[in-house]
């Protein structure tokens, strides 16, 4: 079950295990027109499958050719686990960007991920088809709006929340943990950034998690009901189990969009190097925003443009990293259930 | 004959347009099998599920009339449509297991129930397992996930599922179209067992399953019921010239 959704998440895996899964042709004996079709349209087809593979080794080895300067001068402990970022003194420490993208993610998900499965299992279990007619529409025009529109609306809305309102009320309430507390009076800051991503992934979560529990049968519902159970028991205990590896999947792909995404997020969320963020009121500095603020500008400096491909390089692994670690997660959830 | 679910007057629409059950009049005895026959199409099925009020989950349905459970209106506005439920078991045409272990799924319902626990519970997912003739298949392996088993002891997986809420009633929609002829078997051997007792409703296309297993027959056609009365007068005196027809295997 869930295969389509499976595929858009894991394309880089499947289209290699659909590579390795390709039949050996048969020998060509066959020289008539439709032969020769058979033939080129199998070729073409599989040259089509392969690009997105070698695409992404390209990529790959792309980013580690231009980043062979820094790594041939720093050692990668260094880079990773360097905390000063100072390139006219040579210091390229990607510590605090790495740290930046994975709170502004988590802040992110955290937000998005309960929200929207709540959201998807009133479209899928409760609300009228006529709800969902409406509602439909609306997610893929929220999917398509420009990443700059909503960081001008993270600027405008958004920022000025948190630093007039949400700051300094959770800041009263909840200050004594470091996590609520901070210094920074601005707004532009990792909640600013987590919440406008997290407006940016549901519409991408919600309907992934939709379809994929529009896939479990209906008998398997009405088996469940038919013993008396409440919906919401069947939802528990039924829908949800059977349609975890897809939500899994939807998880995964907004927690890849978040990583990613650069525009909306760079617009409010601080851009201050060189500070380890502490608490969601302090500003950070993603890897994507660092990339794009700086490269093209000041490239005379030694070693400034590879250090700014190691990042790329960097933020690619950590995609990948939790691509892979997702992918586990959902063998392991699919080897429990037996499927 | 003791009357176990009257049916009074029901109509069901799906859409404005399509009405699948026009004035719909039985009488279900019970602790008896009673088969509800037809051509595809006749609302047999729609029949069957409104006796359990899972016709509720169809989108735009409307329904009205009453099902005398026992005397009680299921259709009332006050009635808990969980406990009308609980009260049948079905049978679908293709069994599904719930996502979970064998075990798990006998003990599904006497779980939302709160029926029983620890020990008990144990002892009652095997009484249910050996009452669908299916314990002895699965003894050793009943942590294993239910979706391993073949599609036929699934579907007596379903039944003990069904039983283990101490219904009073078994519903079969078509329950051995799916199941391979040794698998049907088993299954109308169960019937036969069970109708000691529960009362038994069963939809089925096949005509000599129905002559095997009826003690009361309901023939349908076109939304409507045209005949229903005790099986071997049904079969072999019908009084109505479209049973006869449907009997001779004319449509």
């Amino acid at each position: 079950m869930c295969s389509e959704v499976l595929a858009v998440a894991y394309s880089p895996f499947l289209s290699w295990a659909m590579l390795m899964k390709q039949k050996t042709t048969q020998k060509d004996v066959c020289y008539t027109m439709r032969c020769h079709k058979e033939r080129w349209g199998g070729r073409l087809f599989f040259f089509a499958t392969v690009m997105p593979v070698a695409l992404v080794l390209i990529i790959f080895v792309a980013l580690l050719l231009r980043t062979r300067p820094i790594l041939e001068a720093k050692s990668i402990s260094e880079l990773l686990l360097g905390q000063v970022w100072l390139p006219f003194q040579g210091e390229f420490g990607f510590f605090p960007f790495i740290m930046g993208t994975l709170w502004v993610t988590a802040v992110a998900l955290i937000l998005a991920v309960p929200l929207c499965l709540l959201s998807a299992i009133y479209l899928s279990e409760y609300s009228r088809p006529s709800t969902v007619a409406l509602m439909k529409p609306v997610l893929d025009l929220l999917a398509g709006i420009p990443s700059v529109v909503y960081g001008v609306w993270g600027m405008l809305a958004v920022v000025p929340a948190v630093q007039k309102f949400i700051a300094p009320l959770l800041g009263k309430w909840l200050g004594s943990i470091s996590l609520f507390s901070s210094d920074n009076p601005t707004g532009f800051s990792i909640l600013s950034g987590g919440i406008v991503l997290a407006v940016m992934v549901a519409p991408v979560i919600i309907s992934v998690a939709y379809e994929v529990m529009r896939t479990v049968p209906f008998g398997m519902r009405e088996a469940s009901l038919a013993v008396g159970a409440t919906q919401w028991q069947t939802i528990r205990y039924v829908v949800m189990p059977q349609a975890m590896p897809g939500i899994v999947a939807a998880v995964v792909l907004g927690l890849s969009r978040a990583m990613g995404e650069t525009m909306a997020v760079l617009m409010v969320v601080g851009n201050v190097a060189n500070k380890l963020p502490r608490s969601i009121f302090d500003p950070a500095y993603p890897l994507p925003a660092l990339i794009a603020n700086n490269y093209g500008e000041m490239m005379s400096i030694p070693l400034y443009d590879a250090a700014l491909m190691g990042a790329a390089l960097v933020l690619m692994l950590v995609v990948v990293i939790f691509n892979v670690i997702s992918a586990l997660i959902l063998r392991q959830i699919l080897r429990r259930s037996g499927q | 004959m003791e009357a176990h679910i009257r049916v009074n007057n029901l109509n069901v629409n799906y859409t404005s347009e399509h009405q699948a059950l026009k004035g719909i009049n039985v009488t279900i005895p019970k602790h008896q099998i009673t088969v509800i026959i037809g051509p595809s199409g006749c609302g047999k099925t729609t029949l069957l599920k409104s006796l359990d009020r899972l016709l509720d989950l169809t989108d735009g349905v409307s329904i009205s009339g009453e099902v005398l459970l026992d005397g009680v209106n299921i259709y009332a506005p006050d009635i808990d449509v969980t406990a009308v439920r609980k009260k049948a078991g079905l049978l679908p045409q293709r069994p599904f297991p719930l996502p979970m272990s064998i075990y798990d799924n006998v003990a599904y319902g006497m779980r939302i129930h709160n029926m029983r626990k620890g020990k008990d519970l144990d002892r009652a997912v095997q009484h249910y397992l050996e009452l669908a003739g299916l314990w002895d298949e699965v003894k050793d392996r009943l942590h294993g996930p239910a979706v391993r088993l073949s599609v036929g002891q699934q579907q007596r997986l379903c039944l003990a599922r069904g039983l283990a809420v101490e219904p009073e009633i078994i519903l079969g929609d078509e329950p051995t179209s799916a199941l391979d002829p040794l698998s049907a078997q088993h299954i109308e051997k169960r019937l036969l067992e069970l109708k000691q007792d529960y009362t038994v409703v069963l939809v089925t296309h096949i005509l000599r399953q129905a002559k095997r297993l009826a003690d009361y027959v309901i023939f349908m056609y076109l939304g409507e019921v045209v005949e229903c009365g005790p099986a071997h007068e049904v079969f072999e005196n019908p009084r109505q010239e479209r049973t006869r027809a449907y009997l001779q295997g004319l449509f």
